[in-house]
């Protein structure tokens, strides 16, 4: 764990240098295009990554041969940990948007099922927050992203159509490389391949909270018991002289 | 699983025909919300025609949320819960039944909305089979997946906040669908917008109702 992110930290650090420093600006978009580097690997790992793996995850869980709340909790890191990518998504995204586009937010297709797939996730780190039994909430919860899962391509292709039947062609496209330079593909791969590794040293952090965090609910339980045990003890003696 | 089916949601419907709880409070709820929309587009006419069909949808999504909540509160004293688990009725069968009595009372609902639209607004519809059409289909999807919902947070105490926060984004598609082929009924011509639409309704209606009759049965032993 400590390799990834020790490895992660050296390649978050060259994708900043070579953004920064060693790529030269656009033609057109000046110092702006250096967004992209972190933009697209942010997406990636929130839209593909951290959602696959929970959708994964829990469906994992929901067969009945590989249910363990490992894929419980892997679900539950994977959804935090994409949230958070997701809404740098969002603001990286927005700041790119203003100077470009005129707007901090355009009704674009990408966008909005973004956004969407935003709220299901709030939706379900709102319902792992019940107080519950862990069997009881791992099933509810993987249900919800189940449910999620499914709705996902539906959304994106209803808001999809709902652009493009709207506007016509206006559809904007993010896809701002007009020529791309030898060391900008290099950085644009590298801010991949960081910021994935990133997510997987947030992940196992929070999967080793999550872990710590049920052990600490059984852990206080019992010791709760032990001390009404212990409390009884005595008493019991005292009747039975 | 049909006869249960049927049974669970006559015995849905006879509890609504007595306790007219969707016709007293959530239906007037629904005019409610038009009349409020209203205020907050302004008196002319124009914006509020144009506006119909996504009005119409979101208060149909708004009374679906207070549909489910009521199918769900029905199931939620006396222990009716474990009452029906120990039925021996068939959870799909269940399932089927929870959705149809929300559905059939959706469809009252969008009639109520549909004329309150048609009246207030001044919207005029054009192909009138378009709306038919979308209204059943949106009716049966979003009864399904909020009977899905309304069943994960059954047992939770904090279901009348969570509810909505889950099941309006997954109904997201509906509203987006139930709106385009409203404007597509309204601007008349050729209904081919419509149609593709309506393609998309029936892909969310199969979906969740698939997935509903097969995963209905373990969310509710565990609820």
């Amino acid at each position: 764990m400590r390799v990834v992110g020790i490895t992660a930290a050296v390649a978050t650090a060259a994708t900043v240098w070579l953004a920064l420093w060693v790529t030269p600006p656009d033609v057109t978009q000046g110092n702006l295009v250096r967004l992209v580097y972190l933009h697209p690997g942010v997406a990636w790992v929130a839209l593909y990554l951290a959602f696959g793996l929970a959708a994964g995850a829990s469906l994992l869980y929901l067969w009945p041969r590989t249910r363990s709340l490992f894929w419980d909790r892997l679900a539950a890191a994977a959804v935090e940990v994409g949230v958070v990518f997701n809404v740098c998504t969002l603001v990286s995204g927005s700041i790119w948007g203003r100077p470009t586009w005129g707007v901090w937010w355009a009704w674009d297709a990408r966008l909005t099922s973004t956004a969407v797939l935003l709220v299901l996730f709030l939706g379900y780190l709102a319902l792992r927050r019940v107080p519950a039994e862990p069997e009881a909430r791992a099933r509810r919860s993987a249900f919800v992203c189940l449910f999620a899962a499914v709705d996902v391509p539906i959304v994106h292709f209803s808001v999809l159509w709902w652009r493009t039947l709207h506007q016509g062609a206006t559809v904007l496209n993010p896809d701002l490389t007009p020529t791309i330079h030898g060391s900008m593909a290099w950085t644009l791969l590298l801010g991949f391949v960081a910021l994935t590794l990133v997510f997987v040293w947030m992940l196992i952090v929070r999967y080793r909270i999550g872990a710590l965090e049920d052990r600490l609910g059984t852990g206080e339980l019992d010791m709760a018991l032990r001390q009404r045990r212990a409390e009884g003890a005595p008493e019991d003696e005292d009747e039975a002289a | 699983m049909w006869r249960d089916t049927v049974l669970v949601a006559g015995k849905d419907l006879r509890i609504e025909a007595r306790s007219r709880v969707a016709l007293s409070q959530v239906a007037p709820f629904g005019v409610v919300a038009l009349v409020l929309f209203a205020f907050a587009l302004g008196p002319e006419r124009t914006p509020m025609a144009k506006g119909s069909p996504g009005l119409f949808w979101v208060a149909v999504l708004f009374c679906t949320v207070l549909a489910v909540q009521r199918s769900v509160a029905v199931e939620s004293v006396d222990g009716a819960r474990d009452g029906l688990r120990l039925s021996g009725l068939d959870p799909a069968g269940l399932f089927l039944g929870k959705s149809a009595a929300v559905a059939a009372q959706l469809v009252v609902l969008e009639v109520v909305l549909g004329a309150g639209v048609v009246l207030l607004y001044g919207a005029k519809i054009e192909i009138p089979w378009l709306v038919v059409t979308s209204g059943l289909l949106g009716a049966v999807g979003l009864a399904a997946t909020g009977t899905l919902y309304g069943a994960l947070s059954a047992g939770l105490r904090v279901r009348e906040t969570l509810l909505p926060l889950l099941l309006l984004p997954i109904a997201a598609p509906v509203l987006l669908a139930g709106t385009r082929i409203w404007q597509a009924a309204m601007a008349g011509g050729v209904p081919s917008d419509g149609t593709q639409w309506l393609r998309l309704l029936v892909v969310f209606d199969a979906v969740y109702v698939a997935l509903g009759v097969v995963v209905f049965g373990p969310i509710h032993e565990s609820a």
